[in-house]
């Protein structure tokens, strides 16, 4: 009778509902489970080696026990430095053109530009860096390094700078110019200074992203196990020391790297949760 | 019939205006005014005289062009992309859509007051009112800044309000406070001219009425033009009223102007008698 | 879109000049990132031209990678094992990644509860934050010998019997080899594959969804006949992603990965290369100007492989994207 037919099949339609949660589920929970496992491992690995000498002090040579990766953390700290002076320009003058200034054409190809320049593997961009300046000019040295991480860090501060000056209100542009101010007045003492926080939180994003990245840096500042602070010589790096330890068949080595890998994690993981909170925020208040 | 005898009541209860003379300092003549949104025409061949030392009311139902009207006279409606302008404002004289023109320039002799209150965020009260200062004159001396805010604050009635919090930001005050002081940072940078677009549509009437009554004190301080859609509001605040009308191809035009207490009581076109009736808008 | 844009028309000729300075400087900017993209492309063609122009498409076909000019081998330079290596642990990543994103995009939007749902999600998206040398130390140091001592002996007992797959599994349990390689990677565009999704189905109208629910539709037939079906195209557009991302990956593939046989056997328990890491791993060697350009080309061929499948990732989801604003429109 149908009835019966009914209810199995209903029965049957539940059970396969509750089958697709519990495997969503599972599939979800095993996704967390990754993320804690990695970053479990990298702090259980790291914390042993990391003491004050490991902070101060520069590598030893082969086989020797003791010393640090102070070089490296001076090597990211200078040419994030001088990848953001670069990059910060660029990033934010282009995202002001596109949003308050574009027209046209020109203006579309500009946005396109900034996606494209978004999705390049890095690798390529070392590449790029690696042919065109390490080459010919300078060598292996760390204002390629820098040249290198500014080309990455441009697109992420033009998408989310140009984002956030959407976000202003016309009525913001409108008083300002009705006060008699000159366009540009109004986008850098009125518009910039309402979303300067956002604009902040888009650097910080980009510093994260660019402390992390080795690839670029491998076929451009190459790595140093001294202290160095001449753009134009090799300069070190910590995602970069983390490799040259990870690889090498010393196990004091491989406990520096993880150390290292902790501590690079901290920053980036701390600069870029702490953006991923305050920008979901942010997008939730002004929804 | 009645809303007519009762606008006409308002009218007739007012003081009577004072004489209107014709060419002097900060009179706008508007001729042959023709504006445009890309290939849309929103006005067509507007002309008439705004005075100073009265109110000028533009009325009208809604489309009709008043806020384009308005934006014209300070050079804000070529702002959005697409708009343009033919035809000529003269302001003392001077065509602000001249060739040699500057916009920035002629804005600064022009106070404008929007339809939304729209206080800068990140400025306390006192850089409010002193915002357009700061962005545009040399710098002064924070004594002259003080003075300038007091004497601001105080024109629009702001003062005893929030002379204890002026380093509050600028969005912490009621609706009709911060229109009130939009009012005061318009007025900060000493136009010559006043516009103000549906000033008071967002607000209370409470605070609607503060804002007539400062109207009254600044007309003899600047020449004001006021849009409203609101018919009383027209007849209690202005000497002057044009009335603006839509046709059938959304194109405004100015139906015609005059006196407010004639326009009220005895309009001639029977459009303007129409919408003033409550028959149209 | 700002409306405000100054205008060239009409009544505004005569724009303040202050205001074309200031605009002349920012549009200069902006013309610098143009000039950076198109100079980029310029370079990497010019500079490997001298290997397209002598290898041409055995570049790309032939297997034998040699630099070195001896007696008995002439210089060849041919990609094959790098791209073979590419191609296979991109597939594996996919294959492994593509489920876990999506049944963890739907867990989070559709199934959990949102106190449950944007936390998890949140978690799950900081994946994306762990720099490569992280995964790479980690894959190296956990998980290669994880794989080579209980995943591929298990994966050989299982598969060694079926007649087309035991060559999948063939030869002794590298550790280092292209499935770990695969594995890693396969981690790596989790996330990048669940935000894409997340987008993609939060923007089937909810119209469809009430309709089916109307019907009394359970939320599984929902998702199965109303949701993915309408997402079908953004979703595939969000593994697009993946594997975009997935091909320009080094540093952990090439910490995993071996970097030694140039062979290409039909086993995933080969050491091997990917594009990316080859290059990482010769490019101090590039000491002949036809070694230098045969890098470069690798990069140029990475380049437009990784373009062709974010350009498609882009068009896929553009469209879904467009038809939602059709549908409520």
């Amino acid at each position: 009778m149908p009835r019966v037919n009914e209810q199995g099949r209903f029965l049957r339609r539940r059970a396969a509902g509750l089958a697709s949660e519990i495997i969503a589920a599972l599939l979800a929970a095993l996704s967390v489970a990754v993320l804690f496992l990695i970053v479990g491992h990298i702090i259980v690995n790291g914390l042993g080696s990391l003491n004050a000498d490991f902070f101060t002090k520069i590598p030893k040579p082969y086989g020797e026990s003791g010393g640090g990766i102070a070089q490296a953390i001076m090597g990211t700290v200078i040419m994030l430095i001088v990848a953001a002076a670069i990059a910060i320009p660029f990033g934010v003058g282009t995202a002001i053109y596109i949003v308050e200034f574009g027209r046209g054409r020109f203006a579309d190809t500009v946005r396109f530009a900034v996606e494209l320049l978004a999705e390049l593997p890095s690798i390529v961009v070392g590449v790029f860096v690696w042919a065109l300046v390490v080459r010919n000019l300078t060598g292996y040295s760390g204002i390629a390094g820098s040249l290198a991480l500014a080309v990455i860090m441009i697109p992420i501060i033009a998408r989310s700078v140009e984002e956030i000056l959407r976000l202003v209100p016309d009525s913001l542009r409108e008083g300002a110019l009705a006060l008699g101010s000159p366009k540009w007045k109004v986008v850098i003492f009125v518009v910039i200074p309402t979303v300067l926080p956002g604009i902040l939180t888009g650097i910080m994003l980009a510093l994260a992203r660019a402390a992390g990245e080795t690839a670029p840096l491998l076929l451009t500042a190459l790595g140093n196990s001294f202290f160095n602070y001449d753009l134009r010589k090799p300069m070190a790096a910590m995602p970069l020391q983390i490799y040259t330890y990870a690889v090498s068949p010393y196990d004091d080595w491989h406990n520096k790297a993880w150390a290292s890998t902790l501590v690079l994690i901290a920053i980036v993981g701390i600069l870029s949760g702490a953006v991923k909170f305050a920008t979901r925020r942010w997008k939730h208040e002004s929804h | 019939m009645s809303l007519i005898r009762s606008l006409a009541d308002v009218v007739r209860d007012r003081e009577p205006a004072a004489p209107v003379e014709g060419n002097q300092k900060n009179a706008i003549s508007i001729r042959s005014l023709n504006a445009y949104y890309g290939s849309h025409q929103a006005l067509e061949d507007i002309n008439f005289d705004i005075h100073p030392g009265v109110v000028t009311a533009i009325i009208g139902p809604s489309g009709c062009g008043k806020s384009t009207m308005i934006r014209c006279i300070n050079r804000m409606h070529e702002v959005v992309k697409g708009a343009r302008v033919e035809g000529s404002v003269l302001v003392d004289g001077e065509d602000i859509y001249g060739a040699d023109a500057n916009p920035t320039r002629i804005r600064r002799k022009i106070g404008m007051v929007f339809q939304k209150p729209n206080p800068f965020p990140t400025r306390s009260v006192y850089e409010n009112v002193i915002a357009g200062l700061r962005l545009n004159m040399p710098r002064k001396s924070k004594a002259d800044y003080d003075e300038i805010v007091e004497k601001a604050l105080r024109s629009v009635a702001l003062w005893d309000e929030v002379k204890d919090k002026l380093g509050a930001s600028g969005m912490a005050l009621s609706g009709g406070q911060q229109q009130r002081l939009c009012i005061a940072r318009a007025i900060a940078i000493e136009p010559e001219i006043l516009l103000l677009d549906e000033p008071a549509s967002a607000l209370d009437p409470t605070a609607t009425m503060k804002i007539e009554d400062l109207l009254f004190e600044l007309k003899s301080r600047y020449t004001i033009v006021l849009v409203t859609h609101n018919m009383q509001q027209a007849a209690r605040a202005s000497e002057i009223t044009a009335f603006f009308l839509a046709d059938e191809r959304h194109v405004g035009h100015m139906i015609e102007h005059g006196p407010t207490r004639q326009m009220f009581m005895s309009p001639s076109d029977p459009r303007t008698e129409d919408y003033i009736s409550g028959r149209l808008g | 879109m700002s409306r405000i844009i100054m205008l060239r028309q009409g009544a505004t000729k005569a724009a303040d000049p202050s205001d074309r300075r200031f605009a002349a400087f920012v549009a200069t900017m902006s013309a610098v990132v143009i000039l950076l993209v198109v100079g980029f492309i310029i370079l990497l063609a010019v500079d490997s031209w001298p290997s397209i122009r002598k290898f041409g498409g055995h570049f790309l076909t032939g297997s034998v990678w040699n630099p070195v000019e001896t007696e008995v081998n002439k210089v060849n330079f041919g990609a094959l094992p790098f791209i073979y290596g590419t191609i296979v642990t991109s597939i594996v990543a996919l294959i492994l990644a593509t489920p876990l994103a999506l049944g963890s995009a739907i867990f989070v939007s559709e199934y959990a509860p949102s106190w449950l749902g944007r936390p998890v999600a949140f978690i799950i998206e900081l994946l994306v934050a762990i720099p490569s040398v992280a995964y790479g130390i980690w894959g190296l140091f956990v998980l290669v010998p994880f794989m080579r001592g209980t995943i591929e002996p298990f994966l050989q007992n299982v598969l060694g019997h079926i007649p087309v797959l035991s060559a999948l599994v063939a030869g002794p349990p590298f550790g280092q080899d292209l499935l770990t390689g695969g594995v890693v990677l396969a981690i790596m565009i989790l996330p990048t594959i669940l935000s894409l999704s997340r987008e993609i189905i939060a923007q089937v109208p909810r119209l469809q969804k009430e309709g089916m629910l109307a019907l009394g539709a359970t939320k599984w037939e929902v998702l199965s006949q109303a949701v993915l079906p309408y997402a079908k195209g953004g979703i595939i557009g969000a593994a697009m992603l993946g594997l975009a991302r997935a091909i320009g990956e080094t540093m952990a593939v090439t910490m995993v990965i071996g970097n030694s046989s140039q062979k290409i056997t039909g086993s995933l328990f080969t050491p091997g290369y990917t594009i990316a890491s080859a290059i990482a791993n010769q490019f101090t060697e590039a000491d002949t100007q036809m070694y230098f350009s045969a890098i470069v080309e690798l990069g140029l061929v990475l380049l437009l492989v990784a373009s062709v499948f974010n350009v498609t990732s882009r068009l896929l989801v553009s469209r879904i994207m467009a038809r939602k604003e059709g549908a409520n429109a």
